[in-house]
Parts: C-alpha cells; structure tokens; sequence
C-alpha cells in the first residue's frame, strides 16, 4: 500500500481529517508556550518591580483604550543604537504585571519603555494636548480631550481585583483603599498621601496635570507615562545574575 | 404544485432558537440597564434590537414557507442553498470598501496629522477598525461565501440546517458591527488583530462552533467519496482559528455588564500567546483559508485539472504542522527567550518550501491554458494574487531572519510585507472569487462588463506597486537611520527626524490605497450592474447525469 493509498483515510473521514488538522496545529504551540509558564528563566529576577498605582492603571487602561501600543513600543531591543538612544533593553520582569502586554510591534513613534522621567509632566500635558506645539514634525493625534474627562473611579477597585484574580499580587490594603490611593496619588497635600506611599513605596505623589481638582485622564495617562521603566533601578541590577 | 399537505409545524430549530433569542433580547435590555459604562449600554441595546429582530424574522419566515422543509434533492440535482452565500457576497463588498476608505483615511492621517479628529477618529482607534474591517469582515465574508459555495458543490450537497448558515452569516457581520463600533468608542483588548472585548470574543465562539458544524455536517453528507482538497483547507482554517481565538482571548471581566476586561495572560506569556494567535491568523485566516478559493476558483476558472494532486496533500499537512511554530519571529530580540525567537525563526524558513509548493500548484494549474491570460482578467486577477502569494511568502521567511528582522522590525517594512499579501494576495483572490462568484449566484451568463475588469485590474496593482515600494524604502531608510552613527560614534539622527524623513512616502502610500480603493469601486459598480441588467443564463434542461 504506497503512502498515496494510506492518504485515502484523511481524505474519505471527515472525523479522522479533523483530528488530523488538531493534532498536527496543537504540536508546534505546545513546544513554544507551555515552557514558558514553568522555566524559571523566562522571567528574571529583579528588585522592584510592582504592581501599578490605581492612578497609573487608569492611565494604562487609556492607553490601552486609545491604541496607542499601535505606534509606540514598550519594548527596548539588546542592540546598541536602542540601548544608547532609550536606556537599558527591556526584561522580561518589567512586563510581568502586565495584563495585556504592551510590547507594540511598530515604531511611528518613538519607544516609551523608558519614557518615564525623560521629560516634565507640563512637558507631557502640552504634548499630549497638542503634539506639534512642542514637535513640530510630529505626527501624533492630539488627546487634549483627555484633561476635560475625569477619572472614573467607580469601577477602580474592581479594576484591581480582577487583577488580582488574573495573577497580580494586589493586597486586601491596596484594594480596599482604591479609590483613596488613586486621588491621594494627584494631590500630595491630601492626608492620604502617607498611607498611599506606604502601600506603594517609591510611587511618585503629584499633581501631573497641573490642575487642582479630582484626578482627570490626563493626570492618570501622565503619572502612568512617568513610571514607565523606573522601577528597576540599573545601578543595582545584576545582570549576570540572569544570564540566560 | 404543492406537495401531499402535511400538516405546518416548527422545527426543533426554529422554536429553539427564537426562544433562545427571545431570552437574549430580555438579557441584553437587563445588560443596557444596568450597565456599567456607556459602549456596553450601547452594545447590549443593539444585541437586545437585534435578538428581536431575529425572533421576528425566524417567525416570518416560519408563516411565508410551505409545510414541508426545502428538500435536499430536486431531480436527483443537490438542492443547493445559495441565499447565505448571496449574503456574504453582499457584505464582503460592503466591508471591503468600507475597509479600503478607513484605510486610505489613517494613510493620510499620518501624511497630514491634522486629520485626526479627537476622540473617536484618532489614528489609534482608527486602525483597529481597518484592519478588522479587512481582515475579519472582508476576508471574513469572502471565506463564508466561499466555503459555503464550494462545499456544497464538491460534496454535491445542501448545507446542513436551514436557519443554522443564516445564524452564521448574519451573526458573524453582527460580531464585526459590534468590535468595530467598540473601537470608536473605545472598547480594545489592545491586543493587535484580537482587539474585540470579551463578550465580542464570546458571541464570536458561538457563531463559529455554529460554522464548524454546518461545514462538516455538510462535508459528512457528501454524495463525492473524496473530500475535496479546498475542504481540507477550509477545515484547517476553521479548526485552527477557534483554537487561536480561545487560546488567545481568555480573559476576565471587570464587571459582568461592563465592557473592560483584564485578559488571563500577563507579560512575557501573553506576547508570546498573542503572536501565535496574529501569526497564524495570517497562517490559516489570510492563508489556509485563501488557498482553499486557490483550489476551487482557480482550476474552475481555467477550466484545468489541479496540477498536482500529490503536491497538495504535502503541503497541506506541512504548510499547517510550521505555520503555527512561527509566532515568535514577531519578538525577534524581544524579552522573550532565546531558544523560543530561534525555533520561531527555523520554522519560518522552513515554512517557504510548502508555501511555494500552493504558488506552484496554483500556477502550474494553468498548464496549457496560459493564453487565457489575455483574454480573461478574472484569471488574471487570480493568477496574479498566486503571484504575490509566492512574493510575500518568500518575504516573510527572508525577514523573520534575526539579523533581517533587527533591521525590519518596528518600520514601515512590516506594514508593506503585509500589505504585499492583503492585498496582492488576499485582496486579489477575493476578487477574482467574487467575480465568478456573482454570475453563478445570480444566474448570470457572465460579468457586466470585462473591461471594467480590466480597468480593476490594472488600477488596483498600480495601487498596490506604489504602496508596497513605498513602504519598503521608508521602511529600510528608517530602520538604517535608527542605527547610523557619526564618525564621532553619536547617533546621527533624533527620532523625530527619522519621522519627517518618512513623509513622502506615506503621501505615496496614500495615492497607492487611494486607486486601491477606485478599483474596488469600478468591481462594485460592474457587480451591481451584472446583477442588475446582466443577461440571465438560460437553464439547460435537466440532462441525465452520466453514470460514474
């Protein structure tokens, strides 16, 4: 019976062609993906890294919500002319509370991985409010109307605990305090603030958009922007230590 | 005329389903009223709209008919069941041009920044909706039209059910109206090309599960003891793609009526989920699914035997078993390991051989039928679309090189690889399919007009010239002016001047989809016409089929 005939199965039962196309699609995803759950190499070990501030998560969840990941990456490549021109190559560990990943796959702007500190907050207003005020040449769209929007904070302690319940490390603390630590996060006079910084050592407490009142959109995206790649501090970090 | 009167009663199937619809519409309206935030109010008022509507037409429908069900058979000739597949037809051109406009609109968005109108038509909501428009609409529908089409004749069978082809058509355009009008609002996973949110992902399961099983029950009656080969890769892509979209989309809700969902995978772990997902939605949406209209349209068309029977069986099983290893070389020197971007890339090259064996099989079909190329530009169309299949499939393992990519990745280079397939390839298949399509579906005796074909022909591959070539100098000039250094060992260049530099070529890029989308009005015209005025073609008397 030559190898031809032998096709005949597939090719006259539909059931055994089903289960053919399964088994043959499943191999090459289960190699790839289910390693990368259980190899303790596949997410280094760093200090600093932490979940994100009910502010910075409002501000992530507009980023996501504006596709911005569509023209920015968050992804720094081991190569020189991206270490010299955005900092240190991206670890896997800074991603890790991620849910979803922000990697992008397209630079029509610049990389944000390392954005954070790079430039002021007025700086980021302006910018974001209207891109060729401050870049002439860009072509970015603006988002002025952010800073008319106030944060919607009813959802922000479901917000971290479905978080949680996908795997990032809220405390009970964190999430009864939701809503209290976002505005406390946006106005460093508040009597809040002590225990917010407490709850989040070295989250930046400040007013990001300059503008008194509660924490707007623009607050939210700026503080998310500005803690963007700060958390591990490369001073410190060993790299050989993950050598993988 | 009428048959021996039985007495009229409902199917199982359709006092189920307008019973399940009624419970949905009253679902939806407790949704909107309680909705957390204001796009899921609006989505569940027009699932709600909807759902009534559909209790509506199952009970029209069930009034109108005759008691007895249409029979599978009308003298000794399979019944076929063309209205679903008329339907996709319809809103394949519909969501084509739609898509193309959207298209043309972000070119231009980023030639002339001035056209972004905060919020809702920002770049970044924008460009989901065109590349789900022609990705899952259009090609969507041109899959569902055709897979509806071709199994039917080569099983020479009816399609399974009678409300259940209608159920998967219309509730799959209801899916892309409500991931598209999301990402105006924005409602986005963020995750490309799976950007619809969670209760979009979960009516989208239904409906596909709904597909598979009108498909293979269809395939199990088949009167052909062979399965034909496009079945095969309709299969796989059916298959395969619900495998993808569980795999990728798992994701949990913020609230039960809200629309923000966090999805289950974080970091690493989800760009590694994600890019098996986008890659192989190129492998088996824009590919297995497009070879399988390769395999019906093109023999059919030139009226030639498929060139290579043993050709298709091995690069079948090879083009599937790689295709789903390539993922990875979307994250070539990402945070991801290094033996996942290594076996990423191995695949990657790997997979050209059983690409080039569907170019070559597609092609060598025209043996002894070249010089239908001059005469016919429907076969031309499709010839051609073969053509580019066989340039982007060398393209993408060439790029998926590391040192290749480190280069490629992040520029314009991307954008005009995948364009050389969506619209060389994908675009141009689905044309030609529709243009036979139409003349078949609509007992025509052939197109309106074939030198309105032409015309589409020859505007659109214009387009896609100028809108590939574009893309691929901007995008090796940006990539080498990222790494160019000074003598004095600077970077030579800021980022922003790496953006100015791209500007002529996205005003090229623009004029490329611009005629892209003229030709698609001049195929929309013609197809209408033909509809219209087009001379019926006059049904031959039943012969006696020959025995087999």
């Amino acid at each position: 019976m030559s190898f031809w005939t032998r096709h005949h199965i597939f090719e006259k039962n539909s059931i055994v062609l089903v289960l053919g196309i399964l088994v043959v699609v499943a191999i090459g995803g289960l190699v790839e993906i289910t390693p990368l759950f259980y190899l303790k190499s596949t997410i280094e070990v760093v200090d600093g890294v932490r979940p994100y501030t009910p502010l910075e998560l409002a501000g992530r969840n507009i980023y996501v919500r504006e596709g911005c990941y569509l023209c920015h990456s968050q992804m720094i490549r081991p190569l020189r002319d991206e270490v010299e021109r955005y900092g240190h190559f991206s670890l896997a560990a800074e991603s890790m509370y991620d849910h979803p990943f922000q990697w992008g796959s397209k630079r029509t702007g610049p990389d944000l991985a390392r954005v954070g500190g790079k430039y002021s907050d007025d700086w980021h207003v302006r910018h974001l409010t209207n891109p060729r005020s401050i870049v002439p040449q860009s072509v970015m769209p603006p988002y002025g109307f952010l800073a008319s929007n106030e944060v919607d904070t009813t959802m922000t302690a479901d917000n971290l605990r479905t978080l949680r319940a996908v795997g990032v490390p809220y405390t009970d603390d964190q999430i009864a305090n939701a809503v209290a630590d976002l505005k406390a996060q946006n106005d460093p006079d508040s009597a809040d603030a002590d225990a917010f910084a407490k709850r989040y050592p070295k989250a930046v407490v400040r007013n990001f958009d300059g503008k008194g009142g509660a924490p707007t959109e623009m607050d939210a995206l700026v503080a998310y922007l500005q803690m963007l790649g700060t958390l591990v501090d490369f001073k410190l970090y060993n790299e050989k230590a993950n050598l993988r | 005329m009428s048959q021996p009167s039985t007495t009229k009663s409902m199917t199982i199937g359709e006092s189920g389903l307008a019973l399940i619809f009624a419970a949905t519409a009253f679902l939806c309206m407790i949704g909107a009223a309680k909705a957390v935030d204001a796009p899921f109010a609006f989505h569940a008022s027009l699932a709600a709209a909807a759902s009534v509507a559909s209790v509506f037409a199952i009970l029209n429908r069930y009034f109108d008919r005759p008691a007895e069900l249409p029979p599978q058979e009308i003298n000794g000739r399979p019944n076929f069941n063309l209205g679903p597949v008329k339907f996709s037809v319809f809103m394949a051109m519909f969501w084509g041009i739609a898509g193309f406009l959207v298209g043309l609109i972000i070119a231009s968005e980023l030639a002339w920044p001035s056209l972004n109108l905060e919020p809702w038509l920002n770049f970044g909501r924008l460009r989901p909706l065109h590349t789900s428009a022609v990705i899952f609409a259009f090609g969507g529908n041109v899959l569902l039209a055709s897979s509806f089409y071709v199994v039917q004749k080569t099983c020479r069978a009816r399609l399974a059910g009678e409300l259940a082809p209608w159920f998967v058509v219309l509730g799959y355009n209801f899916f892309i109206l409500i991931a598209g009008t999301g990402y105006l609002l924005g409602v986005t996973q963020s995750k490309e090309y799976a950007e619809p949110e969670w209760y979009a992902d979960l009516w989208l399961t239904i409906v596909w599960v709904v597909y598979l099983l009108v498909f293979l029950v269809t395939v199990m009656k088949r009167k052909e003891p062979h399965i034909f080969v496009a079945n095969w890769f309709f299969l796989a892509f059916i298959i395969t793609i619900a495998v993808l979209h569980l795999g990728n989309n798992p994701a949990l809700p913020v609230s039960i009526v809200g629309s923000k969902s966090y999805v289950a995978w974080g970091g690493v772990q989800d760009a590694m989920f994600q890019w098996w997902y986008g890659h192989n939605a190129v492998g088996f949406f824009l590919t297995a699914g497009f070879l399988a209209i390769m395999y019906y349209f093109i023999p059919k068309r030139a009226e030639r035997p498929i060139y290579s029977y043993r050709l298709s069986i091995i690069h079948f099983w090879a083009l599937i078993f790689l295709y789903i290893w390539a993922g990875p070389h979307h994250l070539h020197y990402t945070a991801l390991p290094d033996w996942t971007q290594t076996l990423g890339m191995t695949f990657s090259i790997m997979l050209w051989m059983p690409s080039w064996g569907g170019m070559i099989n597609g092609l060598m079909t025209l043996s002894g039928a070249w010089d239908k190329l001059r005469t016919d530009p429907v076969l031309r169309m499709l010839v051609v679309s073969v053509a580019f299949y066989g340039m982007s499939t060398f393209e993408g393992p060439m790029m998926s090189v590391k040192v290749v990519n480190s280069l490629s990745h992040y520029t314009d280079w991307t954008i005009g690889h995948v364009h050389s397939g969506a619209l060389g390839w994908v675009g141009f298949v689905s044309f030609g399919a529709i243009y036979c399509l139409v003349p078949w579906l609509w007992n025509r005796k052939g197109l309106y007009s074939l030198k309105l074909v032409n015309w589409h022909f020859w505007t659109a591959t214009l387009g896609i010239v100028l809108y590939i070539s574009a893309m691929w100098v901007s995008g090796i000039l940006q990539g080498l002016m990222w790494r160019s250094y000074t003598s004095l060992g600077f970077l030579e260049y800021s980022f922003i001047e790496t953006v100015e530099a791209m500007h002529p070529f996205y005003i090229i890029r623009a004029a490329g989809g611009a005629l892209f989308l003229i030709g698609a009005l001049i195929m929309a015209y013609n197809l209408w016409m033909t509809v219209r005025v087009g001379e019926a073609e006059v049904q031959a008397p039943v012969a006696l089929q020959p025995a087999e």
